[in-house]
């Protein structure tokens, strides 16, 4: 068995050390795709002997360069981190396979597969680190790799869109490394173990509420929130499909978990406070997300408003703050993960159908693509949580945990959702599969529109995730439980990292 | 010391804030350097402004006698420089794209010409 | 300005702060200095070569690729850390030796110096890329600056 040291540092060394080899291979597609997949098979592999591990032997840490927790940087998995390197990977893996079946070449040889690296990296690296110092520098190396990711190759019409999403990343990062500043200044330390500590015994809880506000604006515009989503939709829909997945996938999640991480380790002295707030913020993000969604006829910006919406409800499970809420949003955000990519990825592989990713210029596609139908409806009804897929009992396990706080509005806010969620899908399944096709659209038959190969594989891969994780809901739901377990009672995480103090 | 530095922080901030309004990408970028360089002025202030040695055990002693500064803000303020210094650096790449691209640096006309595209 | 002045000066410069950039590198493990100030004075040496004599004389005299370099610079850094863990330590935990010299009674080597050698090149390389990326497409004019 290797040592967790070893094991907590691989995902990071793996991503960062295969995108500078790769960048190191001749300027050709097949080194670096290939290494590309292979890292992130390895990854995977990492993640899962990670979640293997801590449910085994309970929670890792371990001391980077061999300085003692305070001082040094620590690195801990416990199972939240654990499944989500495990997810970060399975995304990672998948995205590259849909890069090599979809990208041209030039961009395939490009410094494409080394961002991506990059960026999962960084996930893995928030994901795993317990010192909110190195959680922002993982947060910068992922926001980094993304900002090239979107610009690289920008056309005219993407520049804004860049441009917009990176200044205000930026403004996001000042917020945060002020919240961290002001934290250590506070505190006089920024592990999260050991802050989980001393921040009670403080005597200055409204001081560190206010610090702890600072922390929600950074995390909350990462993440996509109300009020600060709008970055999201102004830029999502701008790059090639695989990019747009990576995005939705990790980036978004990233900010969901710091804010579930430091919300249930560091900031509990004012629970009442944070939780109400958590709770008003999650249900508008829940609302406009959705109802912004109504308005676009753009496969891909509507499907960004979702993000959004489905971050509502992250964002309020959290701000439940019981150990079943907790275990609910753990479940949703794995469900969501997997739904959202899969619809991104289909209409990914429909734009390659139609060329368009207008609803309007759309139709048909039931007849003329029957199996990428069948892939959309799925995911489609899993995200809306229409049983049995995933999404139904991760949605009911958050709206069990409202009612059983007696947060009714939440409860009632989270249904309506739902149903206004079904009728977006519903309405991106009858304008670009059931309708007639658009009499007047410029018809080109000697153009062949097929798919491609291998564009399907990944989508078929994400999908049956999908009724995997409805049909075996149990496994989850257990493991999502005893994660929660171990986010509620901070003892053996804290234990797991001071472990050589008194 | 500690109340002038405060000031300036806030003067930073300001000058940060207002050079974001603007409708300028040259400004914007302007902007964000005076942000990043307000919140790492107020990294250092915040956390105590000391006068003291590195903290590095003298040749042949066993522990620090003399009174040492903390190392870590110090730590901190100079990585967040390198990563502000770079990702501004990327922004700055595509502010000078934008700029060849619609000759004029300002926001406006980025937003008009993506409505003529679409 | 003479551009005489500007060619002979950036010339005969180029040497003594790469020279310069060398020595920070090396002295910076516990006085003022190290791979990222280091770096930063060679991607200055490089920079004043861009002025002087135009973006490609500048990419020529670089030689490598500058993402390369980072990319190089990066896989130094983090391959410092592995000896480390092949010993069952930590990642990046500092293993020392002493390489006997005739003339002293040894020189201290260790991982972090070969760490701040992927940093010098990281930074190096990074630098570089924004500078010549930013100055790309104005080919035309670098050159008439110094002539």
């Amino acid at each position: 068995m290797m040592p967790s040291s070893a094991l907590l540092s691989l995902p990071m060394i793996l991503c960062l050390g295969a995108a500078a080899a790769g960048q190191l291979t001749p300027s050709r597609a097949w080194p670096r795709r290939w290494l590309a997949l292979m890292t992130m098979v390895s990854v995977t592999a990492v993640g899962a002997l990670l979640l293997v591990t801590v449910r085994r032997n309970g929670i890792q840490a371990a001391q980077m360069g061999g300085w003692a927790a305070p001082f040094g940087i620590t690195l801990v998995a416990d199972l939240l981190s654990a499944l989500m390197v495990l997810v970060t990977g399975l995304m990672g893996l998948t995205v590259v396979s849909f890069s090599a079946a979809t990208l041209p070449a030039s961009r395939e040889a490009g410094a494409y597969y080394p961002l991506v690296l990059v960026l999962v990296g960084g996930v893995c690296g928030a994901f795993l680190t317990g010192d909110l110092f190195n959680l922002f520098v993982w947060i910068e190396v992922m926001l980094g790799a993304s900002f090239v990711l979107l610009a690289l190759e920008a056309r005219q019409e993407q520049l804004e869109a860049s441009i917009k999403y990176m200044s205000l990343s930026l403004i996001g990062s000042v917020v945060l490394l002020c919240a961290v500043g002001l934290l250590y200044g506070v505190a006089g330390t920024l592990n999260l173990a050991d802050l989980s500590v001393t921040v009670p015994g403080l005597g200055t809880p409204r001081l560190m509420t206010a610090v702890s506000m600072f922390f929600l604006v950074a995390f909350a515009l990462k993440a996509g929130a109300f009020p600060l989503f709008f970055w999201l939709p102004a830029s999502y829909h701008t790059p090639p499909a695989a990019v747009t997945t990576l995005f939705s996938a990790l980036l978004t999640k990233v900010g969901v978990y710091a804010l579930a991480r430091v919300f249930t380790l560091v900031f509990t002295q004012d629970a009442r406070f944070t939780s109400t707030l958590l709770l008003v913020m999650g249900g508008l993000t829940m609302v406009t997300g959705v109802l912004g969604a109504v308005a676009q006829y753009d496969v891909r910006r509507l499907l960004s408003f979702h993000i959004i919406s489905q971050i509502g409800y992250l964002i309020a499970a959290l701000g439940l703050m019981t150990r079943g809420a907790l275990a609910a949003l753990i479940a949703f955000l794995i469900h969501y993960i997997f739904a959202k990519s899969a619809l991104f990825l289909v209409s990914g592989a429909t734009a390659r159908v139609t060329r368009t990713y207008d609803l309007h210029q759309m139709g048909n596609l039931y007849r003329t693509q029957p199996l990428l139908a069948a892939l959309f409806f799925i995911p489609a009804l899993s995200l809306a949580g229409v049983p049995p897929f995933s999404g139904f009992f991760a949605k009911l396990a958050i709206i069990q945990a409202a009612l059983r706080t007696q947060h009714w509005v939440i409860a009632g806010t989270a249904v309506v959702v739902g149903l206004l969620t079904l009728f977006s899908m519903m309405k991106i399944w009858r304008e670009a599969f059931w309708k007639a096709p658009p009499e007047n659209q410029p018809q080109e038959p000697n153009r062949p529109l097929s798919l491609g190969d291998g564009v399907l594989g990944p989508c078929i891969a994400m999908t049956t995730f999908m009724v995997v994780l409805g049909v075996g809901a149990e496994p989850l739901l257990e493991l999502a439980d005893a994660a929660a377990g171990q986010l509620i009672d901070p003892t053996e995480y804290v234990r797991a990292v001071l472990r050589e103090r008194p | 010391m500690e109340l002038f530095l405060a000031l300036t922080v806030g003067a930073l901030f300001a000058a940060g804030l207002y050079c974001l309004m603007l409708h300028s990408v040259v400004r914007l970028a302007l902007g964000l350097v005076l942000l990043g360089s307000a919140s790492n002025l107020l990294l250092f202030t915040v956390n105590g402004l000391q006068r003291g040695f590195a903290p590095l055990v003298p040749e042949g002693q066993e522990a620090l006698t003399r009174p040492f500064a903390d190392p870590l803000p110090q730590a901190f303020i100079l990585t967040a420089i390198v990563i502000n210094f770079g990702l501004l650096a990327l922004l700055l790449v595509l502010v000078h794209r934008a700029a060849q691209e619609t000759g004029t640096d300002d926001t406006r006309a980025l937003r008009t010409e993506l409505k003529d595209s679409q | 300005m003479n551009p005489v002045v500007m060619h002979t000066v950036a010339r005969m410069m180029a040497p003594v702060l790469l020279l310069v950039s060398l020595v920070l590198a090396v002295r910076g493990h516990d006085i003022p200095g190290g791979g990222f100030v280091g770096g930063l004075l060679a991607a200055a040496a490089f920079a004043l070569q861009m002025v002087a004599f135009g973006r490609s004389a500048a990419r020529r005299q670089l030689r490598v690729h500058p993402t390369r370099l980072a990319a190089a610079g990066l896989l130094v850094a983090l391959l410092s850390g592995v000896p480390a863990m092949l010993e069952g330590r930590s990642f990046l935990s500092s293993l020392w030796g002493q390489v006997p010299l005739p003339w002293s009674d040894g020189l201290k080597v260790g991982t972090p110096q070969l760490f701040d050698v992927g940093v010098y090149l990281a930074v190096l390389g990074t630098a570089m890329s924004f500078i010549l990326g930013m100055s790309r497409g104005e080919e035309t004019t670098a050159p008439e600056l110094g002539r």
